[in-house]
């Protein structure tokens, strides 16, 4: 006997299943990322380009060093000076509200899946396809749900995103010393207070990882993002594509790798307690003030 | 199981009983738990479900205010064991009550009560939090029990000062040293004022010298306020210093319980004769463990003459003889010839005047190690006599090479 049926039939009738029957639910999914996505992106279009300049140079100084501090100066100045600079805040925002919610998605799910093996089973699948589906097959349908604009954008770039959160939180927890486990349970931990005491301050190291890598991730979804409507430095990659407008192209595609060095290397110190010059300045204030709030928490 | 439970008098209440424990690993936890009921051998259980038998059958007693030292080679089951009595590891079958109750059965929420008011636990390789700093480690145990953080600081910071690390106590744990970072275990280990205390290989981590100070710390805050601690330990050097009672254990069985004095003296099999191998005897035993009764001791009385002293002497082929008092007490010790002697010079107290000159009594506490000399030069055997003067055996140099060579 033939077997006679079609994964691309099946794949169309779900989705049109999806857009006619769970409209409503779709309209609060959109008012809801729609809300956070344009909030940031308000957010950050209404900073002066001089101010956001001076607050990404001062986040340098105190996350990374006087060096770096100097060059994110010197590269922020540059895309102004290209006149990319409320593109580069639009792509900024869609970044960080990607990062946002699949932080705040993907670490409920590490924490779910280190806690079962079932969960984890499950979950691990779901990832990979997250991961390897190429993005294009899913832009499709998210602008059929959400229309054009930010939010699909911004579904998509946490589709592609968010996994490396959720694995990274899992693995983080896993990977806490067995002794420290011990040590919280041996001493009378609910299993709440396991998790807040002992695994998650542990795993923190790896988490900020996973966030690290999201962000990465969510700029190199930019241009792809911005064919259904998000907008931001992948219009203006885009343009240049679609023009052969080699220039706008390079210039578009320079400001996504400063906005990506100088978000790197800031969420990367954030995993490690920070360096340079202001750590040495808040150690300084902490040795001077005996039992101070140093030792709290 | 109850004969191999040895020493203590039955004044010292039972903290902790266990009965018939039983730690299955593996998947088919009850098919293989019936087979080791039934004796069958581990490699058939492990061929037969795969599973291993942590720990086979222990049955213990843990007196209240006692180190109790739990030793074995790595795969003994020993840690295994500690981890039961706290259900860090449940255990598959057995009871084991503390303070009277089943901890077996207790529900989750009662256990965790037990966990914050009655134990503590003391790591290898210390556990301490990296995120926190030492005050905040130390009060760990009392944060998490709900108490507020001005007292848990005050408890903590009191905890501290018993193991002398209060400079410390706003440092992060990685900016101490080994034995500094046990100290803060200990203390955190102890600011929740536990009933028992469960020390895992606690001191193994740490380098001789400073294992020492710390065995010595834990018996000095043992003498301060006494809390039931269990101890496991490979290390039959530390178990011997610091334990009251040590539970030997082999293939997670327990095959011997006793004092440090009876574990050497009376070894229960050769697994346990293995570890003295290297063990100083001379340290460990005192002078009144091989103080042997059998020679001649002669009361003396009124009735009893030198002269029938003499002739007991000579019927039971001893060429000396121990003269303690009826309350037992030593007053001497008399060889023959001087004695015959005595007798023959008319003397007026012939006993007296037979005494051995300088043979002065060795004290029942004495170390062997502190005596061979003493043994080796004297031509006679050396009495042993209790603080308060009591004859309680006496010592010769063939009794002494026996016990350095069977420990040996």
């Amino acid at each position: 006997m033939k077997l006679d049926f079609s994964i691309g039939q099946g794949a169309d009738i779900v989705v049109n299943y999806i857009l006619d029957n769970f409209t409503p639910a779709l309209d609060a999914i959109a008012a809801t990322i729609g809300f956070v996505a344009n909030g940031v992106q308000d957010l950050l279009v209404a900073i002066p380009s001089l101010a956001g300049i001076v607050i990404l140079t001062l986040l340098s100084l105190w996350r990374v060093g006087w060096k770096f501090a100097v060059f994110a100066l010197l590269a922020l100045a540059l895309v102004e000076h290209m006149g990319l600079w409320r593109a580069m805040m639009q792509t900024l925002a869609l970044v960080l509200s990607a990062t946002l919610i699949a932080v705040v998605l993907g670490i409920p799910l590490g924490i779910a899946m280190a806690r079962s093996q079932r969960v984890a089973g499950l979950v691990r699948p779901v990832l990979d396809l997250m991961q390897t589906m190429p993005a294009f097959v899913y832009l499709i349908p998210a602008a059929m749900f959400f229309g054009l604009g930010v939010v699909p954008g911004t579904i998509a770039t946490v589709i592609f995103a968010m996994p490396p959160m959720v694995r990274l939180t899992n693995l983080g927890i896993r990977q806490v010393h067995p002794e420290y486990v011990e040590a919280g349970l041996a001493f009378g931990c609910t299993p709440w207070q396991l998790l807040f005491k002992v695994q998650l301050p542990n795993a923190m190291a790896s988490i900020m990882a996973g966030v690290n890598q999201t962000i990465m991730l969510s700029l190199s979804m930019v241009v792809i993002a911005s064919m259904i409507g998000a907008g931001g430095l992948g219009n203006h990659v885009l343009t240049g594509i679609q023009r052969l407008d080699v220039g706008a192209g390079f210039e578009g595609g320079l400001a996504v790798v400063v906005l990506a060095v100088i978000l790197d290397r800031i969420t990367q110190s954030l995993g490690k307690g920070g360096s340079g010059l202001f750590r040495r300045l808040s150690l300084r204030s902490a040795a001077a003030s005996p039992a101070g709030k140093s030792a709290g928490g | 199981m109850s004969d191999l439970q040895t020493g203590h008098d039955g004044s010292s209440s039972v903290k902790v009983r266990a009965r018939n424990i039983y730690k299955v690993f593996g998947d088919e936890p009850e098919r293989a738990l019936k087979m080791a009921v039934a004796g069958e051998a581990k490699s058939d259980i492990l061929a037969a479900t795969g599973c291993t038998i942590g720990v086979d059958n222990a049955s213990f007693e843990i007196l209240s205010g006692e180190i109790f030292v739990i030793m074995g080679l790595s795969g003994s089951g020993k840690s295994t064991l500690l981890r039961l009595l706290n259900r860090l590891i449940e255990p598959t079958s057995g009871s084991i009550e503390i303070g009277g109750q089943d901890i077996t059965r207790m529900s989750r929420r009662d256990l965790i009560t037990l966990r914050r008011r009655e134990m503590s636990m003391v790591f290898q390789s210390f556990a301490l939090l990296p995120n926190r700093s030492v005050l905040d480690n130390v009060a760990f145990g009392l944060e998490v029990s709900g108490m507020a953080e001005g007292q848990r600081k005050d408890k903590a910071m009191a905890a501290l000062e018993a193991v002398g690390l209060t400079p410390y106590a706003h440092s992060r744990p990685d900016e101490l040293s080994g034995g500094m970072k046990q100290r803060v275990g200990l203390a955190r280990a102890l600011a929740t004022e536990p009933g028992i205390l469960l020390m895992d290989e606690a001191f193994s981590a740490l380098d001789p010298l400073i294992r020492t100070e710390m065995q010595d710390e834990l018996i000095r805050l043992q003498a301060e306020s006494s809390r039931t601690v269990v101890f496991v330990s490979h290390d039959l050097d530390e178990a011997m210093r610091i334990g009251d009672r040590i539970c030997i254990m082999q293939h997670g069985r327990i095959v011997q319980i006793g004092t440090p004095d009876e574990i050497v003296s009376k070894p229960a099999n050769d697994y346990v004769r293995s570890f003295f191998r290297n063990v100083d005897v001379s340290q460990v035993f005192k002078a009144r463990d091989i103080a042997r009764k059998s020679r001649l001791t002669i009361i003396e009385r009124h009735g009893v003459s030198a002269a029938s002293a003499l002739r007991q002497m000579e019927r039971s082929g001893h060429d000396f003889a121990v003269l303690v008092g009826r309350d037992g007490r030593y007053h001497g010790m008399i060889s023959q010839d001087l004695l015959v002697e005595k007798l023959r010079g008319q003397a007026a107290d012939p006993y007296r005047e037979a005494f051995l000159p300088e043979h002065h009594p060795i004290p029942a506490a004495e170390p062997l190690s502190n005596i061979l000399g003493r043994v080796a030069e004297s031509r006679w055997p050396l009495p042993v006599v209790e603080e308060d003067g009591r004859y309680i055996g006496s010592i010769s140099k063939s009794s002494l090479l026996e016990t350095l060579d069977r420990a040996g």
